[in-house]
């Protein structure tokens, strides 16, 4: 289609800033690096890496945060789909204010939430204890920490599900539901056996892109609990990041690689699955 | 036509752009200022945000300075993260980079060791003013091949801050064991005040008990950091050591702790401890000079004492050595930077820091003299830096220092983990920081 000179200066952009960081990383995780020095050490990151007793907690915490986030963005973001694209009083409004929270910078949304989670100042207790509820430390309780910080990147990231889901549910013609409730189908059936189907395309999208935004997702854990209290709300982007800034490189380099593969072997076959799924409009 | 020219035109905004991106990426972080050192200079002073008197100090030597030295300027740029490990990482990389400003503050001992100084920093090593230093401190600022730092504080005791009416109040001795001192947290639990305060809410406040026990270690064997170091004893397994870890497990086990010890902060816990809700809170001296600019009220009610060990005849007190002033290697003004450096390494330098924080330890810099009129916590550390029972922490007579230790240390404090495996945890946490150093025997 176009000329091979056309093509040039993207080749060239992603060969220098993704190709070449790339491979590069795939060597120094095979490294103990320090900037300066570099010296080949084989498998030792990785077996330090799995070895490490942090590191099995992070993994079942990083999978739990990946499956709960994304799960929840889609059963949401399709009842909030839903809502939005009926025919509803200040509709447009509402569907601003589902938005809104993805436009925040994720960490101001964790500082904040930090605050209002505080055990013993914050808003949020101050507002159970109204109601005669005890609240517990939402980030300050090691069995609780973790699902606090899911809540939040869960109400943040909507949005965006919704969006997507809209898109896919005013694409879907409406003579499907006109023929059905001719024949006399309920709501619910409509629901089930019409848009369920052809929103699958939207669900495959949302499920795709939270599921690798959750299984990589350190921002918002960074600013809430940094990974604690201790290591109980650790994932393996956040161990990643301690053992870079420990300067710890070639360790932590291994680490995102593993992080590499570990997406990879979630997202590949269950992409391939789910278009398998998909059915044509 | 029309659409093809417009096309071009973008594409040309578009490398513009790149080009643009890419220049601001070289100037970054330069530290600014003339090149000719005849002129005025001017010369960044980079830090973290943790501490306010931090930056109380480093804005009063710019001032001190400039008054002497019209011609230089010190921006005091405190802008860097407040905590560990994020100020670590920027340090780490500002070097590695070389985006560092012309001088930066930072601790001393193993943390120093870890930034790789040999490569990214200005050896002073052949100037007159470390002649000056203490000799422990230039170990804690030097590494194989050179000198990196000058003091900018005093050299302080961790320990425990103590609130004096509570413990008249109720009767209580100075514990000379830490039986005894459980013994007074039992009483002062049951008169109805928090017996040990923690504020976990500042990760790092965590360790203080566990490193300031590291006295009790060296009283029973003084090589013991050198065996450390070369992997011969850990924490796990020697029964003095291993209780650096379990006393934080016995103050949780006995429920000894303030009830907002997961969420309070370092200002709480001084609060705390200077008002009377908290009668015991392991502390670093540094934090004196936070309790008298706060509560000037309170400034007599709080005392010191060093973590109790088993014997009474061996009560000590283990030290901190201050944070430094260091350079980065590729800075533009190194005659200036030394300059500074030797103001700061001076008495004029410490009489600066006395005025602005009051007596907060014993300076390390030769020549430097204490007022008469130390407040009560600096003159209850006083005693044991006469009489010798002294120890430097462990983490300025060795480089191996596990990077996790506060995580480890809140997960022992809040009951998640026990103090053996506490213990356990944090050698296998070092074993890493020591094969990263290439240190032989890991």
């Amino acid at each position: 289609m176009y000329p091979r000179w056309f093509l040039l200066p993207g080749a060239a952009i992603y060969a220098v800033l993704f190709i070449a960081p790339t491979f590069a990383s795939f060597y120094f995780a095979f490294t103990r690096w320090s900037f300066f020095n570099v010296e080949f050490i084989g498998f030792d990151n990785f077996v330090t890496f799995f070895t490490d007793p942090q590191l099995s907690k992070a993994f079942v915490n990083t999978l739990i945060y990946g499956v709960l986030t994304s799960g929840f963005k889609v059963v949401l973001g399709l009842a909030l789909g839903v809502l939005l694209t009926s025919n509803i009083l200040a509709r447009s409004y509402l569907r601003a204010v589902v938005f809104f929270p993805v436009l925040v910078s994720t960490v101001g949304v964790g500082i904040t939430f930090q605050a209002l989670m505080n055990p013993s100042h914050g808003a949020i207790n101050h507002v159970l204890a109204f109601f005669g509820i005890s609240g517990p430390g939402w980030l300050t309780d090691p069995n609780l920490a973790l699902y606090s910080i899911i809540a939040v990147d869960i109400w943040k990231g909507v949005g965006l599900a919704t969006l997507i889901y809209m898109a896919g549910l005013v694409s879907i013609p409406s003579e499907y539901y006109e023929a059905a409730t001719v024949d006399g189908a309920s709501g619910w059936k409509n629901f089930r056996y019409i848009t369920l189907p052809l929103v699958s395309p939207a669900t495959t999208t949302v499920i795709i892109l939270s599921l690798i935004g959750g299984l990589r997702s350190f921002e918002i854990i960074w600013a809430m609990t940094g990974g604690g209290p201790g290591f109980s709300s650790d994932v393996l982007a956040s161990v990643i990041y301690k053992q870079y800034a420990a300067g710890f490189y070639g360790l932590s380099t291994a680490g995102n690689v593993v992080l590499f593969v570990l997406v990879a072997a979630v997202i590949i076959p269950l992409f391939s699955w789910l278009n398998r799924k998909q059915v044509d409009l | 036509m029309y659409k093809s020219t417009r096309r071009y035109r973008s594409a040309v905004v578009v490398g513009l752009m790149i080009a643009a991106t890419a220049l601001t990426g070289c100037s970054a972080g330069g530290g600014g200022g003339g090149d000719d050192s005849s002129g005025p200079v001017t010369l960044t002073w980079f830090s973290g945000a943790g501490v306010a008197a931090n930056t109380d100090t480093m804005k009063a030597l710019a001032a001190a300075y400039h008054e002497k030295n019209p011609n230089v300027t010190i921006k005091v740029d405190a802008s860097g993260p407040s905590g560990s490990p994020d100020i670590d990482n920027v340090i780490k990389t500002k070097l590695a980079t070389g985006a560092m400003p012309d001088m930066f503050w930072y601790n001393s001992g193993s943390l120093l060791a870890a930034l790789n100084p040999d490569q990214t920093m200005l050896n002073v090593k052949d100037e007159d003013f470390v002649k000056n230093l203490d000799p422990t401190f230039v170990t804690a600022v030097s590494s194989k091949d050179g000198v990196y730092g000058v003091p900018v504080q005093s050299a302080g005791g961790g320990g425990i801050f103590y609130n004096i009416p509570i413990y008249k109040k109720l009767g209580l001795d100075i514990p000379k064991t830490w039986d005894e001192f459980l013994a007074n947290a039992k009483k002062i639990k049951d008169a109805g005040y928090d017996a040990v305060e923690q504020t976990y809410g500042d990760a790092w406040t965590s360790q203080v008990l566990t490193l300031a026990d590291f006295y009790n270690i060296n009283a029973s064997d003084s090589d013991w950091a050198k065996k450390w170091t070369e992997n011969k004893v850990n924490f796990a397994d020697d029964p003095v050591a291993l209780q650096s870890f379990t006393k934080l497990q016995d103050l949780k086990d006995g429920g000894f702790l303030n009830k907002d010890f997961a969420s309070a902060k370092l200002d709480d816990g001084l609060k705390a401890i200077a008002t009377g809700t908290a009668a015991n809170y392991p502390m670093l001296g540094f934090a004196e000079a936070t309790i008298v600019a706060n509560f000037p009220e309170h400034a007599k009610d709080v005392g010191f004492f060093g973590i109790p060990g088993d014997s009474a005849n061996s009560a000590g007190m283990t030290v901190w050595e201050p944070s430094a002033l260091y350079a980065p290697k590729n800075t533009k003004h190194p005659a200036e930077v030394k300059n500074f450096m030797a103001f700061v390494a001076s008495k004029a330098g410490c009489d600066t820091i006395t005025k602005t924080l009051g007596v907060t330890g014993a300076y390390v810099v030769k020549g430097c003299t204490l007022p008469s009129d130390a407040p009560k916590i600096v003159a209850d550390m006083l005693p044991y830096f006469d009489s010798g029972k002294i120890a430097p922490a462990l983490e300025f007579l060795s480089p191996v220092k596990g990077p996790n230790l506060a995580s480890i240390t809140v997960e022992v404090g809040s009951g998640i983990r026990s103090g053996e495996a506490g213990a356990k945890a944090y050698d296998d946490d070092s074993k890493k920081q020591a094969q990263q150093l290439g240190l032989p025997g890991w």
